[in-house]
């Protein structure tokens, strides 16, 4: 009972950087709808932004700060250089698009950072463990589910309660008759890559604590992981994103947990391939918008 | 008596969609306070002016002149904030958003609060059934709702001139009546409308003046009354 217990526990935390990067995947391919492949490379890219400012002797939430604002306008940059031009041309040259910003952004920061797995320096989160009820919590796990939980709020109130984000709604569903309403189309999907990358990047942080790595490969797993949660969740649908996150981090968590660690990311593919079988929208996807 | 300019122009435009050359230099005018109709067949262009119009699509040639101005380059966004709405063919409303949201929507591009405020009770004044389902989710209205819905949508824009893309689509024709109807009293409220139709006989009804497009060339223009007694306009456009 209690290994169970322990088990979502860890699996929630996963699950909530899974949560937060596959938003980001979410809300992008909802408004333009394309697989942005170097959205994991925004995760590494955040976290080295911390790791930096970590070593100048930032501390955690001004590190963290920094490193959602650079990645947001490092997203802003990607989407404006790589996407905007060839978005119109076809889909599959924007992916080509996509997959040549994410080794770009691997090799350049292997080139200049070198390969090696880095860690955040001894006193910047000071790591401390409480044991309730034979659970052991990990000061960790408060900090992962603490800042998803309070991005994830403001992120709901951006989507749900402001100009911006009804723009944002609006483009996603149809973009031609949200510039009839005088939406500027492209800064709408600006402010979108801003915001998904920013939420990249925090997880990038999140992540980097976690598991105790900074490296400049370490954004494939999980932005793997991520897509799959958002089309498992149904891809272009926020909430959904948010419950595939969490679904497949317990998954992965339990089946780690009973002795199956080997299968661990293959668990992830299986439930993809089960979930798209039985229900390609996913969970909470509305199957293919009408646009008429 | 010196010449009016008129509110909108068009000069010789010409619009292609890749290969398909879709308008082959079209005149028009709409003047100040006027209904004029374009009325053809499916496919002769008229969807295609008034994207042209309003900055969907973009022209090959030719210039579109609005209250003397050259907005044939204008971005869509901002000929919204000229005073140009549309309510594009098949009502494009934001069937994920509620009825309030898609109506807010249309005061995207404005910020006084109070005048956002007034217009939406009057907007909700003329279609009471749209107060009933503010809080609804648009994809659930009816047809004739949903096109109440764009109707209001374009007049929270609060425009000088409405373009309407076929507005008595796929309605039954009691709904019909009452959507032509609602376009005249817009009309008479000052907004200038250019409107768009494949029902001939309702649009040269209401119209001041028509123009009739074919296969992407104006062939008839006049007074609606004029046009409507026109044999040959009969023939193609009113069955008999
Ligand atoms: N997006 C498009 N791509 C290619 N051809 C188009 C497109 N839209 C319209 N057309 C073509 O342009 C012509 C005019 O279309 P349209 O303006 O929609 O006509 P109407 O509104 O009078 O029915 C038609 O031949 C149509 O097939
Ligand atoms: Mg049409």
């Amino acid at each position: 009972m209690h290994d169970l217990l322990q088990q979502l526990l860890n699996g929630l935390s996963q699950g909530s950087i899974y949560a937060l990067i596959a938003v980001g995947y979410t809300m992008i391919y909802g408004i333009i709808q394309l697989i942005n492949f170097a959205h994991g490379d925004v995760i590494m890219v955040g976290a080295y932004v911390a790791l930096g400012c970590a070593l100048m002797g930032l501390g955690l939430i001004p590190s963290l700060a920094i490193a959602m604002l650079s990645c947001a306008i490092l997203g802003v940059i990607i989407e404006r250089v790589a996407y905007r031009r060839v978005r119109p041309v076809s889909r599959l040259a924007a992916l080509t698009s996509a997959i040549g910003v994410s080794l770009f952004l691997e090799y350049i920061m292997m080139y200049f950072l070198g390969a090696d797995i880095r860690t955040y320096p001894a006193g910047f989160f000071p790591e401390r463990t409480y044991s309730i009820f034979g659970v052991t919590i990990n000061n960790k796990d408060l900090l992962v589910l603490g800042t998803t939980l309070v991005l994830v709020i403001i992120l709901q109130y951006i989507i749900y309660r402001t100009r911006t984000g009804k723009a944002m709604r609006a483009v996603s569903f149809d973009g031609q008759a949200a510039q009839l309403m005088g939406v500027n189309v492209n800064s709408t999907v600006a402010i979108t890559f801003f915001i998904g990358s920013a939420l990249a990047a925090a997880a990038g942080l999140l992540y980097g604590i976690y598991f105790n790595t900074v490296q400049p490969l370490m954004g494939l797993m999980p932005g793997l992981k991520a897509f799959i949660a958002a089309v498992l969740g149904g891809i272009g649908s926020i909430p959904g994103a948010m419950l595939g996150g969490i679904l497949l981090g317990m998954t992965e968590s339990l089946v780690a947990g009973f002795g199956g660690s080997m299968y661990r990311d293959a668990v992830a593919f299986i439930i993809l391939i089960l979930v798209l079988l039985i229900r390609p929208t996913g969970l909470l996807g509305k199957g293919v918008q009408e646009k008429v | 008596m010196g010449r009016v300019e008129p509110l909108l122009n068009l000069e010789d435009v010409n619009v292609h969609y890749g290969a398909i050359w879709a308008l082959k230099g079209i005149n028009l005018t709409v003047g100040e306070g006027e209904i004029v109709s374009l009325i053809g067949a499916n496919g002769a262009g008229k969807s295609t002016t008034l994207r042209a119009i309003s900055g969907i699509v973009k022209t090959s040639s030719g210039r579109i002149m609005y209250q003397g101005e050259d907005i044939t380059k204008t971005p869509a966004h901002d000929i919204v904030k000229k005073g140009i709405a549309q309510v594009p063919e098949g009502r494009r409303i934001f069937a994920n958003l509620t009825v309030m949201e898609n109506l807010e929507l249309g005061a995207y591009i404005r910020k006084d609060t109070k005048g956002i405020k007034q217009d939406m009770e009057s907007v909700l004044d003329r279609f009471p059934r749209l107060r009933e389902r503010i809080g609804q989710i648009a994809g659930t209205l009816s047809g004739g709702e949903q096109q109440m819905l764009a109707i209001g949508r374009a007049l929270m824009t609060r425009p000088k001139l409405m373009l309407l893309d076929e507005p008595s689509m796929g309605l039954a024709p009691l709904l019909v009546k009452e959507i032509f109807s609602i376009i005249q009293e817009i009309n008479k409220d000052g907004t200038t409308i250019l409107l768009v139709e494949q029902n001939a006989r309702m649009a040269l009804q209401i119209a001041h003046r028509a123009y009739v497009l074919e296969t992407g060339r104006i062939v008839l223009e006049g007074s609606a009354q004029e046009l409507a007694k026109q044999e040959d306009v009969k023939k193609a456009y009113l069955g008999g």
